[in-house]
């Protein structure tokens, strides 16, 4: 039963948010959840299990080994076969929280993901190809995708508006945030 | 207009999705402007991670609409914004299978991909690769090569990683690459040389001596990795285990080395490949274990939890090595992860003294309603280890098990709950009464149809020898007015057992038959008038063979002979005794570790191994009009490992034949035998009627001769025999190179070792639930007693072991299991002599003076000869016909 050796390490990454709904999701492995039910009832099932307990940063789940982070509103998943090795995967989900911390600049809630989810995107991408662990430094990580970022909620009452757009910025003019500024 | 979207959703506080309200359609009509000049680089990126999104969400794309935005997007192309780009690599990706035509972005891609922007180049091969064919991989074959080799660290992972995903497809060209990933490995850059080493892996891993010399250069080497090294230890272990290597192979030594290293993943995956190895020593496992050990106290949760999972590993196979981590793990009881603190506590019920069960016991109760399932079932399979290993604690655990049973769970959880409660009361009689009990009450509310089911036939088969198997009818016909069809039909025949065993409550079990007479359903019907009839005959015969002992044969075989017998009409009435039989389950293996994954596909009865040479057999004239297949032995190895042939037998018996299956090698390279056949020389009237011979044996390719051998009709006792064996066959030499053979060849023989046919090669295992009733059935008629001393046994379980492989019978009542300082032990045997007639065998063991005495019961259902058992002692089989004597 030993593991056969394989840069396949990673079976799936997904973000969801707290109410369990995915923002984001990848499956590497074909043969696992083939359709969209299976693994959407997976995430749920997940979901359900670590959500409450949100300290843990482990769990064992439908015969899978699950790593996970929660941050304020969001929930990070990394998925990998029970014989892996508990620490690859820890790496991997360290990497994207981290990698996703600075480009979000600390902000790591869902609305600012939401809002630069072509840098969440291109960071995934560029941490996992295929289910191989393809970056595991977030700086080098940062470096690859070189996104700025876009519409940044501060954590105090003001939301601060990091882009040139003005159309956006005429949105701003009507909430109450803007109107404290 | 999704402005305004945007504006209510910011309205509406922070919990807000820009995505929410996304119709597919409303995308992509805003992709049109993907063909604008010029190019809005922000709302075509907006509009690409709405598209990115929404196929993430599992939104369907038709063909066609995805094909018109995939070619709208290829205009972004002219746009040098970064993000934009790498965005469009993204959709290129995500639509390679949705979208047509694809390979339209492939010069664009190959531009990106030997251009100048560093931070296209890696991304442009990823996207490349993902819609490239064997047919155009030969094309970007050179810029593959280059990009592996290149000094930019992300283009070489990139093209490394890209060109494993491309093995499966294209295998032939991508091993042409192997030099420039060799020369990738000594980059140096960490994950470069990780994903170097993965891809000449996995080019080279069906060849044993390339994987060891690779293994060999990058153990002295030294790479940087610590995912490399994880990867250097798997294969290292994987080969250790092919080549069964002993463990002072350098690769275990490099492995141990590992356990030094300065991050912790390199040191986990070392000890656990340590672990998960065969055949390890205490004194092996302690350095793995001592490292496990300091991860315990680890702040983080998935080191704490990797290193108890496998601490609970070694605990199956080796709990005294665990157990200097007893402290540790105490510690962990109390983890605020429910995964970590479960597995402490089932590790410590494996290697802790037993004085310590009811604690732990007490403190996993506080919080297994907090664990998962899967974790449920880690508790329950502990408990029934306990219960096999600490028979005494069985009251604790079942009082645990029925809390446990009441309690939410699924299918798999309850499942293992009620199986743990099965085999503790198989194991222990005194806790019969309360287990049943809980099983009761637990189908008064079950939604398991399988468990329920199983609970019946289980309440069927033990409820009637209870003192007071009255109490049970009530839980039993609730079944027939509540459940399903399924469990109606299971609850008759439990019935049914009742009225059969206790003839007080037969009266009040035949109205219940009645009123089952009437049920909706065809099966419940049929079973209760089918019982109705046995049940009013009131003969015992009757009861054993139709209500507690069922059919015996294979279900498949049964539905072979009856189609067969419809095809031929005939006059003469279907004869069971022409059924093969089912072959018995063999006692289920308890699954060793824990957390395993949970198999999703239902098992399916495949052909049995017997079945499958039942057809390859048919296929032999020579075998014809043999009838049935009786039974199949395992294989025999005639010749010693490593010898120039090896040939193994297997014995096929029929009614009155037997057909030997010589499955001969050839391990010779420069030879070629033909015409090769098994010559046998019996030493009893067993008479050698065919010989079929293997046309060819080439090199290396495995073939078959078959002897066909008629048993001794006149002498039934001779049920053993010895044959002396030769190989017989013309030798042809030939080039080792090319296989072609000379043109002459020369006869030559070579010695086997002798066979023998034995009592068990008769007798096929049968199971009887129900022993006593088995053996009233069958009357006393042709019952033979006999005694024998048995000299060189020294155990009553030595004594049962012996008896049962030498008769080759089913033990019965779980009379296997001799229980513990016991002088005297019944033994039950059951099975069926070729033929068809049944055997059933009650000897009775008594120990006195370290000399086992038995007394010998044996007892068929026909005038047949049986032989006598002989001394069960190491005699050669020769001398087993001795006592044998004639029986009518």
């Amino acid at each position: 039963s030993t593991l056969e050796p394989s840069l396949y390490t990673v079976k799936a990454v997904f973000i969801l948010d707290n109410d369990g709904n995915r923002l984001l999701s990848k499956y590497y492995d074909k043969e696992l959840y083939p359709s969209m039910k299976e693994q959407k009832n997976f995430e749920k099932n997940v979901f359900n299990k670590t959500h409450k307990a949100d300290t843990d940063e482990i769990a064992f789940v439908e015969g899978m080994t699950i790593v996970y982070k929660c941050s304020i509103d969001l929930f990070f998943y990394v998925v990998g076969s029970s014989q892996e090795n508990e620490l690859m995967l820890m790496a991997v989900l360290n990497c994207l929280f981290e990698s996703l911390g600075q480009i979000l600049r600390k902000n790591v809630e869902r609305r600012c993901l939401l809002d630069n989810m072509d840098g969440v995107f291109l960071v995934v991408d560029e941490i996992i190809d295929g289910g191989v662990i393809l970056e595991s430094d977030p700086q080098q990580v940062i470096q690859k995708v070189n996104y700025r970022v876009r519409h940044l909620q501060s954590r105090t009452v003001s939301t601060v508006w990091m882009n040139t757009d003005s159309d956006m910025s005429t949105i701003l003019e009507d909430t109450d945030d803007y109107r404290k500024l | 207009m999704i402005k305004k979207f945007d504006k209510k959703d910011e309205e509406s506080g922070s919990g807000s999705n820009p995505f929410q309200h996304l119709e597919k359609s409303a995308v992509l009509q805003e992709a049109r402007i993907f063909n604008e000049t010029p190019i809005n680089p922000r709302r075509c990126l907006h509009i690409l991670t709405k598209i990115i999104y929404l196929l993430n969400q599992g939104e369907h794309f038709g063909t066609m609409e995805a094909t018109e935005a995939f070619f709208a997007m290829t205009r972004l192309f002219q746009s040098n914004d970064q993000t934009l780009r790498r965005m469009c690599y993204l959709t290129i990706k995500e639509m390679a299978n949705i979208s047509e035509d694809v390979i339209i972005v492939t010069s664009s891609l190959t531009k990106d991909m030997t251009g100048k922007e560093d931070v296209y180049r890696g991304p442009a091969i990823r996207a490349l690769c993902r819609i490239t064919d064997t047919t155009m991989l030969q094309a970007i074959e050179r810029y593959m090569k280059q990009a592996i080799v290149d000094k930019v660290p992300s283009v070489s992972s990139s093209a490394l990683v890209s060109s494993l995903h491309m093995v499966k497809m294209s295998y032939d060209v991508v091993k042409r690459w192997v030099n420039e990933a060799q020369e990738a490995a000594s980059s140096d850059n960490i994950m470069v040389q990780y994903h170097a080493l993965g891809l000449l892996y996995h080019l080279r891993k069906n060849d044993r001596l390339a994987v060891s010399k690779m293994l060999n250069k990058f153990t002295k080497s030294g790479l940087k990795s610590p995912f490399a090294y994880c990867m250097l230890i798997r294969i290292a272990s994987k080969l250790l285990e092919e080549t069964e290597a002993g463990h002072d192979s350098p690769l275990f030594d490099f492995i141990e080395s590992c356990l030094r290293n300065k991050h912790e993943m390199v040191v986990y995956e070392a000890a656990s490949a340590i672990v998960h190895m065969p055949n390890c020593t205490a004194r092996e496992l302690a350095p793995a274990v001592s490292v496990l050990q300091l991860f315990c106290s680890s702040p983080k949760a998935a080191l704490r939890y990797a290193a108890v999972r496998t601490l609970n590993k070694v605990a199956m196979k080796h709990p005294s090595a665990v157990t200097a981590c007893n402290l540790d793990l105490e510690n962990l009881i109390t983890d605020s992860n429910r995964s970590i603190a479960t597995l402490a506590i089932t590790t410590l019920l494996k290697t802790g003294s037993e004085s310590s069960v009811d604690r732990l016991m007490k403190q996993i109760s506080s919080f297994v309603s907090e664990i998962s399932d899967e974790f449920k079932v880690v508790v329950v399979q502990a408990i029934s280890a306990l219960c096999q290993k600490y028979p005494r604690k069985h009251s604790v655990m079942m009082n645990f098990l029925s809390n446990m049973l009441r309690d939410d769970g699924g299918f798999e959880y309850k499942r293992a709950i009620v199986d743990c409660i099965i085999s503790i009361i198989e194991e222990n009689p005194e806790s019969k009464e309360t287990g049943l009990a809980h099983l009761c009450e637990f189908i008064e509310d079950c939604e398991h149809t399988v468990l329920a089911t199983k609970i019946l036939h289980l309440l069927g088969k033990e409820g009637p020898r209870t003192p007071s198997p009255s109490k049970y009818i009530r839980f039993i016909f609730n079944r027939v007015v509540l459940e399903s069809e399924a469990v109606r039909a299971a609850a008759v025949s439990a019935l049914a057992k009742f009225g059969a065993q206790n003839d007080d409550l037969l009266p009040s079990v035949l109205v219940l038959m009645q009123r089952c007479m009437m049920d909706s359903d065809d099966e419940v019907r049929d079973r209760a008038t089918f019982y109705m009839n046995v049940l009013q005959q009131k003969q015992k015969a009757l009861n054993a063979a139709y209500i507690f002992n069922g059919l015996s044969v294979s279900v498949p075989g049964l539905e072979k002979s009856l189609h067969q017998y419809t095809l031929e009409p005939t006059e003469k009435p279907f004869d069971m005794k022409s059924v093969p039989l089912a072959n018995t389950p063999i006692t289920e293996q308890k699954t060793e570790f824990a957390p395993v994954a949970t198999s999703k596909l239902p098992e399916k009865p495949g052909p049995t191994r017997q079945d499958i040479y039942q057809e390859q057999l048919a296929a032999i004239p020579e075998f014809q009009g043999l009838g049935s297949l009786f039974k199949t032995s395992e294989a025999v190895q005639l010749t010693e490992a490593e010898t120039e042939y090896v040939v193994r037998c297997v014995k096929h018996t029929f009614a009155r034949h037997m057909v030997f299956q010589f499955d001969c090698t050839n391990t010779l390279n420069d030879q070629l035998l033909q015409k090769v056949m098994v010559q046998m020389e019996p030493s009893e009237a067993y008479e050698v009627l065919h010989y079929v011979p293997a046309a060819n044996l080439p090199y290396s390719q495995p073939g078959s001769c078959y002897s066909l051998v008629r048993l001794p009709e006149d002498d039934p006792t001779a049920v053993s025999c010895t044959f002396s064996c030769t190989l017989k066959y013309l030798v042809k030499d030939c080039d080792p190179n090319t296989g072609e053979p000379d043109d002459d060849g020369y006869d030559d023989e070579y010695v086997l070792e002798d066979l023998e046919v034995t009592v068990a090669d008769h007798i096929q295992k049968v199971l009887k639930p129900n022993f006593a009733a088995a053996w009233d059935e069958v009357g006393d008629d042709f019952e033979k007693e006999e005694t024998f001393a048995l000299a060189s046994v020294r155990t009553l379980d030595e004594a049962v072991g012996n008896i049962i492989s030498f008769l080759g019978m089913q033990p019965c009542e779980r009379s296997d299991k001799v229980p513990e300082n016991k002088n005297s032990h019944i033994l039950f045997l059951a099975g069926v002599f070729r033929g068809g007639h049944d055997v059933l065998v009650r000897s009775r063991l008594a120990l006195a003076d370290g000399v086992t005495m038995q007394k010998y019961s044996l007892l068929k259902s026909e005038s047949l000869v049986f032989p006598s058992l002989p001394k069960l002692s190491y005699i050669p089989v020769m001398e087993i016909n001795t006592g044998a004597s004639l029986l009518c």
